[in-house]
């Protein structure tokens, strides 16, 4: 059902959402930046559409409202387990498409993943909904129409921040509010961004083997990577944890088990007993999270991890550009194909 | 020819060892300005001067080989860039005050650099609406965080910009990347408990590190900024000597009351029997449990916390 919107009618339709919904968005937090007197935009809880920051992109994805970064899966004592209850409000999640593609491979890798569901990220998921933010220009690092997640036809309501009015077009009955009936019906299809600035040749799933491995293209990321995470932490399809046990007795019956981001570019992530680890160089840990988010993954679900959000780019302090790697990969692999 | 040396002095131009040149002196607070006033620096170095220019350690400009007789229309001619910089002191066109109290120099700040905790330029502008002019020899300088590109270790007042890192545990995913570089680069004030981070704030300087180290957000700023002030550092042939700590986490009223009330102590204990005396000489001769009395009388500082006792100072006591 399409509604057009004025400025007020929409802050009235997210103040009666926000009475069911924990209403998630992309917003401005105050002089929260990495550099002083900077600001952070980040995804969090907002009320108001002036709350809402769509002119520039967050840093971090909204991920951490279904995997928190991180997250006490249970309690123990002398052989109890009590798992935490978690805030049961729904939450409505309004997000570009590339996300909200992003939020699905999220929910491949935890549920559909073998037999066994994670209860733990399921029981978050299924209390999320979404409102997709039209999304038709796209920022400067972006590449989601290469990656093919520029568009998104699940969601529950769509929305389109137009000046003064605003579309929105609500599948999911139950964000149709009482107010909603007094708002003017139109029509509104959202559209899809069509080309990005930056373009993406994925190298065919096949013609990728291990003898990429070897190649000195992974040398210039050992010399330019320092290896700190932000490339990880800010990707909306990262999804790998550790776990921390704490204990809080000295006998170790009493304690908590968390789990908790971890990441391939993060120290430790391949530490072993002995002080062993697979992938010491950092060039190694970009080819590992190249290879899973363009390659691996696609083998074992049928597309492409990376939706080609591009927060990698905006993110890392070395100016290392994941959308370039990409291409230099797809180079060299049709060089050494027709070889 | 006949030179008011004291006058020609005061208003920013030198005795130079040419005979009948002086030198014109520009002073840029917080070492930052519009580049459209380079144009009248390069104006008053070719009509008047020989053509060169010596930008000075303080961040200010010297046009050498200037007649005297020519001061007026230099004056003049400056006076769009000296009511740019705030230096216009009831001068109109008779040049600018500024002998006695330096220019307040500042690192780049955090206008450009990702390390600084403030906008240092802003600061010494500020200070210099304090304190300027003043005959008073004060050297004061502003540094972004502890790493201290401006030498503030070498004046009479150094401040250093600091922020108070906040931990947010739940965001924090334990990768160590804070305390492994603050370990090798700080002061070794983070360690690892129970996968949550513990700061020890004796250890803490306040430089931002672990804030710019974070991927996960767990490390963010203070709402407030703070400062570390160190006092009495200076070169010069007698006793050159680094400064050493004050006051930290101070606040930037705090900083600023302990600079004005500096000038009334200088007042006060003035040998007036010498030419000049530097302000870190009078300390040196009053002792510095004097000083820090005096100087913390006014302005609500008695009560101040943070001030170092005089031991760890190093100065005379």
């Amino acid at each position: 059902m399409g509604y057009a919107l004025t400025k007020q009618q929409l802050n009235e339709y997210l103040k009666a959402l926000g009475r069911q919904y924990l209403l998630v968005g992309p917003i401005r937090e105050k002089a929260k930046g990495t550099f002083s007197d900077t600001d952070k935009i980040v995804y969090g809880v907002f009320e108001a559409f002036e709350d809402l920051v769509l002119e520039e992109k967050a840093f971090y994805s909204p991920k951490e409202f279904l995997m928190p970064i991180r997250e006490t899966l249970f309690h123990f004592l002398d052989g109890q387990i009590v798992e935490p209850k978690i805030d049961t409000k729904p939450i409505l999640i309004f997000a570009r498409p590339c996300d909200l593609n992003g939020i699905r491979r999220l929910d491949t890798i935890f549920l559909k993943n073998g037999d066994i569901k994670d209860s733990y990220y399921e029981r978050r998921r299924n209390l999320v909904k979404y409102v997709m933010i039209e999304c038709t220009e796209g920022f400067d690092t972006c590449f989601c129409v290469s990656m093919g997640s520029g568009t998104y036809k699940d969601y529950e309501a769509a929305i389109r921040f137009d000046g003064n009015q605003t579309l929105l077009d609500v599948v999911d009955s139950t964000l149709v509010t009482e107010g909603l009936s007094q708002v003017i019906r139109k029509d509104f299809v959202p559209e899809y961004i069509k080309e990005n600035k930056v373009k993406v040749v994925i190298p065919p799933i096949d013609k990728v083997n291990n003898s990429i491995f070897e190649h000195p293209i992974w040398k210039e990321y050992t010399r330019r990577c320092i290896a700190c995470g932000r490339c990880n932490t800010s990707c909306i399809t990262c999804s790998c944890f550790t776990m921390q046990d704490v204990e809080m007795s000295d006998d170790g019956l009493l304690g908590e088990r968390r789990r908790v981001w971890a990441s391939c570019h993060i120290k430790g992530y391949t530490d072993m007993a002995g002080g062993h680890g697979f992938r010491k160089q950092n060039g190694e840990r970009m080819r590992f999270k190249t290879m899973h988010k363009i390659n691996d993954y696609h083998k074992r679900f049928g597309e492409n991890m990376c939706v080609g959000c591009g927060r990698c780019d905006d993110v890392c302090p070395e100016y290392i550009s994941f959308s370039k790697c990409i291409n230099k990969l797809s180079e060299i692999i049709k060089e050494e194909s027709h070889e | 020819m006949s030179i008011d040396r004291k006058i020609v002095t005061k208003n920013a131009y030198r005795i130079t060892k040419i005979r009948n040149k002086t030198a014109l002196r520009v002073r840029v607070p917080g070492g930052h300005l519009e580049a459209k006033y380079f144009q009248i620096i390069q104006e008053v170095a070719e009509k008047f001067g020989d053509g060169t220019v010596h930008l000075t350690t303080r961040q200010g400009f010297e046009c050498p080989g200037i007649d005297f007789d020519r001061i007026p229309e230099i004056n003049k001619m400056i006076r769009p860039l000296i009511e740019s910089l705030g230096l216009d002191v009831d001068y109109g066109d008779g040049g600018y005050p500024a002998a006695g109290t330096r220019n307040i120099s500042a690192c780049i700040g955090n206008r450009v650099c990702p390390y600084a905790n403030d906008d240092t330029t802003r600061i010494a502008n500020s200070l210099e609406k304090a304190v300027y002019p003043h005959d008073f020899h004060f050297k004061i300088a502003v540094t972004g965080c502890p790493n201290d590109c401006i030498k503030a270790h070498m004046q009479d007042f150094g401040i250093i910009c600091l922020t108070e890192p906040q931990y947010e545990s739940k965001r924090c995913i334990t990768c160590e990347a804070c305390v492994d570089n603050c370990k090798k680069k700080v002061t070794g004030a983070l360690s690892v408990k129970d996968y949550n981070i513990e700061r020890d704030i004796e250890k803490c300087i306040g430089c931002g590190e672990c804030i710019l180290k974070c991927p996960a957000g767990a490390w963010t700023r203070s709402e407030e900024k703070y400062y570390r002030m160190v006092i009495m550092g200076r070169t010069g042939k007698k006793n050159p000597r680094l400064a050493m700590p004050f006051i930290k986490w101070a606040t930037e009223e705090e900083i600023t009351q302990i600079i004005k009330n500096t000038y009334g102590f200088v007042e006060r204990y003035i040998d007036t029997s010498l030419p000049k005396e530097h302000i870190g000489y009078i300390v040196d001769r009053m002792g510095y449990q004097v000083f820090k009395m005096k100087v913390c009388r006014k302005g609500g500082l008695y009560h101040a916390r943070n001030f170092f006792t005089g031991r760890s100072t190093g100065c005379a006591h």
